[in-house]
């Protein structure tokens, strides 16, 4: 009999980027497959785009600058899209953005597919302009990324310092999405990371379903900032599914 | 104690060529030219500017607040300070400083996150992203609520800390002072004065800035 994996097991390579639509109640769990990586990540609502990831909204809501097990991500309506229900780090960047060209040819050297082939050094900024563009958004939907696996912080002075050896080969975050969402990946460096020849090693992205979200959640308890964003999710999707055909 | 970039202007009021008073709750767009120094006054002091920027000649190029830290290396604009946009375009250059440092990271109220931020019932209240979207519907479809990327807040003081905790204090600022920036390209401002009511971002008390023009 033929059966059919309920996981999907992506890896990201070097420099990679992946974009998928991905339904409310999905598990997803990233590895890094070696140390340092750093995989930026965009979330946008999947049945109306213009709802996104907003970095100014999820950080002052759970009074963090930085995000953990227990952070949910939340869009510009208040409303989660996924929830971090597992995290080896204690520690994922959310201020530093993405790699643009311009970083990357300064840092590491031009590169061109000409001379390299598929060994170039690919720039958060094209990755996600083609993936953006792949689900018809464009730059001007591009907004502060997540960057997994990467430690950033600021000093008193408000300077950022990026924490090299933060990320060990196996660490691990695991993703719940609570709507239905586009996820946009660029496997592509910390633009704060200044150590070593392009700084970008292979990701694994496991994706199962999840168990459904129970009253006890870490997630929706910690804080009552995400219970009531929880509750307009829940709202959201009350008023838009269902109904007499 | 953060190291504070102050920076007096020797510019004169009597020769501006624009110059306004912004109630708290409402909203401002303007165009500066190139080498158009504008200055916001916090004319009561713990006022909240909550200020947005666009590339004037391609508006769907706004303002990008990472990009902009990231070029710097520092989380606060101040003196010396370049905002960019998203493509990496240089808007304006902060040129004169009286209160030292601004807010990156806070973004802007909204009904929603106010919701989230403080109770259910709040969402009737006035916010600064109601404010942006009425200006920005002044320009017809040019712009829709994708353009709303996150904001400046002037004279705001939210600090980082180095443990990674994000906490909003009674301001730095104080009646009086000023920030003054002065425009590389060609630069749409678009400006909420905080209306909030529920956090210290304001000390609880929205009040009016005043805005001034001059051409070099």
């Amino acid at each position: 009999m033929f059966t059919v994996s309920t996981t999907i097991t992506k890896q990201i390579p070097v420099g990679g980027k992946w974009s998928s639509r991905i339904s409310k109640g999905k598990q997803l769990t990233f590895t890094a497959l070696e140390d340092g990586a750093n995989v930026s990540l965009l979330l946008y609502n999947a049945n109306d785009t213009d709802e996104r990831y907003n970095m100014p909204d999820t950080l002052k809501a759970q009074h963090t600058a930085h995000l953990t097990k227990g952070n949910v991500l939340m869009s510009d309506n208040g409303r989660v899209l996924a929830s971090i229900i597992e995290d080896s780090l204690g520690w994922h960047d959310s201020i530093s953005g993405y790699s643009t060209r311009q970083l990357i040819n300064q840092q590491y050297g031009v590169t061109t597919y000409q001379e390299q082939r598929n060994d170039w050094y690919r720039s958060g900024e094209e990755n996600f302009e083609v993936e953006l563009f792949r689900n018809g958004l464009t730059k001007r939907d591009l907004v502060p990324v997540v960057n997994l696996f990467s430690k950033v912080y600021c000093d008193v002075d408000g300077n950022m310092h990026f924490v090299p050896g933060h990320c060990k080969k196996g660490d691990t975050i695991t993703l719940r999405t609570e709507m239905d969402v586009i996820l946009i990946l660029s496997n592509t460096p910390n633009p704060l990371d200044t150590n070593g020849q392009y700084p970008s090693v292979p990701v694994e992205l496991s994706i199962t379903d999840a168990e459904s979200i129970q009253d006890h959640d870490l997630c929706l308890n910690h804080r009552p900032e995400n219970r009531r964003a929880f509750e307009n999710t829940w709202e959201n999707e009350i008023l838009t599914k269902g109904g007499m055909n | 104690m953060a190291v504070l970039n102050h920076a007096l202007s020797e510019r004169k009021t009597e020769e501006t060529v624009y110059n306004k008073t912004i109630p708290a709750g409402d909203g401002w767009t303007y165009v500066l030219e190139p080498g158009q120094v504008l200055r916001l006054v916090d004319l009561e002091g713990n006022q909240a500017a909550d200020t947005l920027f666009y590339d004037a000649d391609h508006p769907s190029d706004h303002y990008s607040a990472v990009n902009t830290i990231q070029r710097q290396g520092n989380v606060y604009l101040s003196t010396g300070s370049v905002l960019v946009s998203e493509s990496g375009k240089e808007l304006v250059k902060i040129v004169a400083d009286t209160c030292g440092r601004h807010d990156t990271l806070g973004g802007a109220c909204s009904a929603q996150s106010n919701t989230v931020r403080y109770s259910h019932d709040v969402l009737p209240m006035h916010n600064c992203r109601d404010t942006f979207m009425l200006q920005l519907s002044k320009y017809g479809s040019e712009f829709t609520k994708r353009d709303l990327a996150p904001n400046v807040n002037f004279f705001m003081n939210v600090p980082v800390t180095p443990e990674g905790g994000l906490t909003f204090e009674d301001g730095v600022s104080a009646p009086g002072y000023y920030v003054e920036m002065q425009a590389i390209n060609r630069t749409l401002v678009l400006i909420s004065n905080c209306p909030q009511l529920n956090n210290p971002c304001n000390a609880y008390n929205p009040t009016p800035i005043q805005v001034l023009i001059w051409d070099k």
